[in-house]
């Protein structure tokens, strides 16, 4: 029973979510839109599991006085601090609102300084990506090298043929690649949706019988 | 400079006390303004033409809309250049303009009515409007509003997926009367039990990142699968397994995964559910966390395979830097290159999708496998197909697999 239910539930609603695509009536959307919020409902209490985890793998850390512990200190004075500030003002979204401000000011920098570290990092995997080692290396390298000068300016002002050259690498070549790669990935995502469905995969419910 | 001052007030003093032009327009005859010879034009636009009418289907048919397609009126942009808008009118008699139900601009060719009542017979008419007349209206009907059980623009995607379908059960069936099925050699998948064997003979525990997809994201249940093995391999090992995830409910699928494989495997007192961690939703701050992971904790093996955004490359760049060994897979185009860059085997694309069939070699599993390498013998030939027809001058074939 404890492997059946959900089973027999995942092909009820697996089943449903593929047939609603092909039947437009309201009154079958109006179902596959609770559906929806359900899940949405489910993600919310599902967050507060989350939540429990992270404070629990740092606390063990605190208490085994592990050897970062002190990163756990951090994690626990951001958590609190944000969760008292969202209790202090009534609307924690209005502008303002320390809650608010904090996010604005603490938690966006920070992840804008993540994101901008891509750059470096592109720039580094770029850098062995590009080494002339094999035939395939050296062909990646001129591409890159044809592509990257015709996307920028002195590219049309060494020769109006390199912006005409990166426009056929990126709209031939490279989309042909790309669409052949994404038909295998929708073939093989169906393929799954359906073994999951019919019950042939199992594993992702833990164990494989 | 004094006396330019003087000049300026001097100027300044006169232009109030002149009289102001719409003074003068406001006390005089607007007939003295504006000259007569201006005619109005009572002259109407040229009719629309062409027009159709048919019943709209979207995804929340409840059979309230039309469509209505024209050609627009010679008049608007080009001949008299006149035309405003154009009026859409709706009766429940034919031969009668009825009542306006809208008004599309000058230059539309289209119309949504979303008022009709659900199985009622209308006639319409759209009439060019220049300002001052209508032009004679262009009329098609009737036409009825009907809630729709079926999405008849989709027949080419369901007849697919029923070839599709069958083709994965047949393959299926033939797998479990024993029958050889071929499965080429995929690389990525078999350098795991590799990574996961250094890690052990290192004395350092292996890191699985599921993605930072949501649960309901057909790549995340396609890590999950290749977690369960991996968690099975690792549990054999007796090589501790650290699972960072992005999403609450991805935590809890992996805990369960993770669990019933060192059971499986013969060891579920190795299981720590502390190493199944929920670390953030937020995609960098999650991506900082994994990264803080790998530089403290120094896993030796670094599996990324699921659904992967902008981090894929700050991931595997920092687990590069660690010198850890690293299998990728991930089904996102876009990220593939990041991974191929920096990691030292990359799935790519559907392998992800074949890896639990692949690890696995089940029979039925590997069916499935089969059934997707015929279908893109299947696709391939309609593509072909398709370039031949249209090159010959028949649309229709490729017009078919539109959807909308």
């Amino acid at each position: 029973m404890r492997r059946q239910l959900p089973l027999a539930l995942c092909f009820i609603f697996g089943v449903f979510t593929a047939i609603q695509y092909y039947v437009p009536h309201f009154r079958v959307q109006w179902f596959q839109e609770r559906l929806l919020q359900w899940l949405m409902t489910l993600l919310a209490f599902a967050f507060l599991l989350g939540t429990v985890s992270l404070i629990k793998v740092h606390y063990h850390k605190l208490r085994d006085r592990a050897p970062d512990r002190g990163f756990s200190l951090v994690v626990f004075a951001g958590l609190f601090t944000m969760i008292g500030l969202g209790f202090i003002h009534p609307d924690h979204h209005a502008p303002g609102s320390p809650f608010n401000q904090m996010f604005l000011n603490v938690q966006v920098p920070i992840e804008a300084t993540m994101f901008s570290l891509l750059a470096f990092y592109v720039a580094s995997a770029a850098f062995r990506a590009f080494r002339a080692r094999t035939l395939e290396a050296t062909l990646l390298l001129i591409a890159a090298a044809i592509v990257m000068l015709g996307r920028v300016p002195i590219g049309d002002l060494i020769s109006p043929k390199i912006p005409e050259a990166t426009r056929w690498i990126l709209e031939v070549p490279n989309l042909t690649a790309k669409r052949g790669v994404m038909i295998g990935v929708g073939l093989g995502m169906m393929a799954t949706a359906l073994k999951i469905m019919l019950g042939i995969e199992r594993a992702w419910m833990g164990g494989s019988d | 400079m004094r006396s330019h001052f003087t000049i300026i007030a001097a100027l300044a003093i006169l232009a109030t006390l002149a009289p102001a032009p719409a003074a003068a327009q406001e006390a005089g005859d607007l007939e003295t303004v504006l000259p007569d010879t201006i005619p109005l034009d009572t002259t109407p636009p040229a009719p629309v033409t062409g027009l159709t009418v048919r019943d709209y289907v979207d995804n929340d048919d409840d059979g309230t809309k039309i469509e209505l397609a024209w050609t627009p009126s010679p008049d608007d942009g080009a001949g008299a250049a006149d035309v405003l808008a154009y009026h859409v009118w709706r009766s429940t008699t034919a031969g009668v303009v009825g009542d306006s139900v809208g008004v599309a601009g000058a230059g539309s060719a289209t119309f949504l009515d979303e008022t009709a009542v659900p199985g009622t017979d209308y006639h319409y008419g759209v009439t060019a409007f220049d300002g001052t007349s209508h032009s004679a209206p262009a009329t098609a009907g009737p036409v009825r509003g009907v809630r729709n059980w079926f999405a008849v623009s989709r027949t080419a995607v369901l007849v697919l997926a029923v070839v599709f379908f069958a083709l994965v059960l047949a393959f299926t069936q033939l797998a479990e009367r024993g029958a050889e099925l071929f499965v080429r050699r995929i690389p990525g998948l078999n350098a795991i039990e590799e990574a996961v064997g250094r890690a052990t003979e290192m004395g350092r525990p292996v890191l699985y990142v599921p993605g930072i997809g949501e649960i309901d994201n057909i790549m995340t249940i396609a890590s999950l699968t290749i977690l369960s093995h991996v968690a099975k391999i690792t549990a054999r090992y007796e090589t501790p397994l650290i699972v960072p995830t992005a999403r609450a409910v991805v935590m809890s699928a992996a805990e369960e995964v993770v669990k019933e494989a060192y059971a499986e495997a013969g060891h579920p007192d190795s299981y720590n559910r502390d190493n199944i961690r929920y670390l953030s939703d937020a995609q960098f701050a999650f991506a900082g966390a994994v990264n803080g992971i790998m530089l403290r904790e120094k896993p030796a093996a670094n599996l990324y395979l699921g659904a992967f955004w902008a981090e894929s490359l700050l991931l595997a760049e920092t687990g590069f830097e660690a010198g850890a060994i690293q299998v990728a897979g991930t089904a996102m185009v876009s990220q593939l290159p990041f991974f191929v860059t920096a990691c030292d085997y990359t799935l790519l694309g559907e392998e992800l999708y074949a890896a639990s069939a692949y690890l696995s070699r089940e029979p039925k599993l590997l069916g499935g496998l089969k059934g997707s390498d015929w279908m893109k013998v299947v696709t391939i030939a309609l593509v072909v197909l398709g370039i031949i027809l249209n090159a010959v001058g028949v649309e229709s074939f490729a017009e078919w697999f539109h959807t909308s």
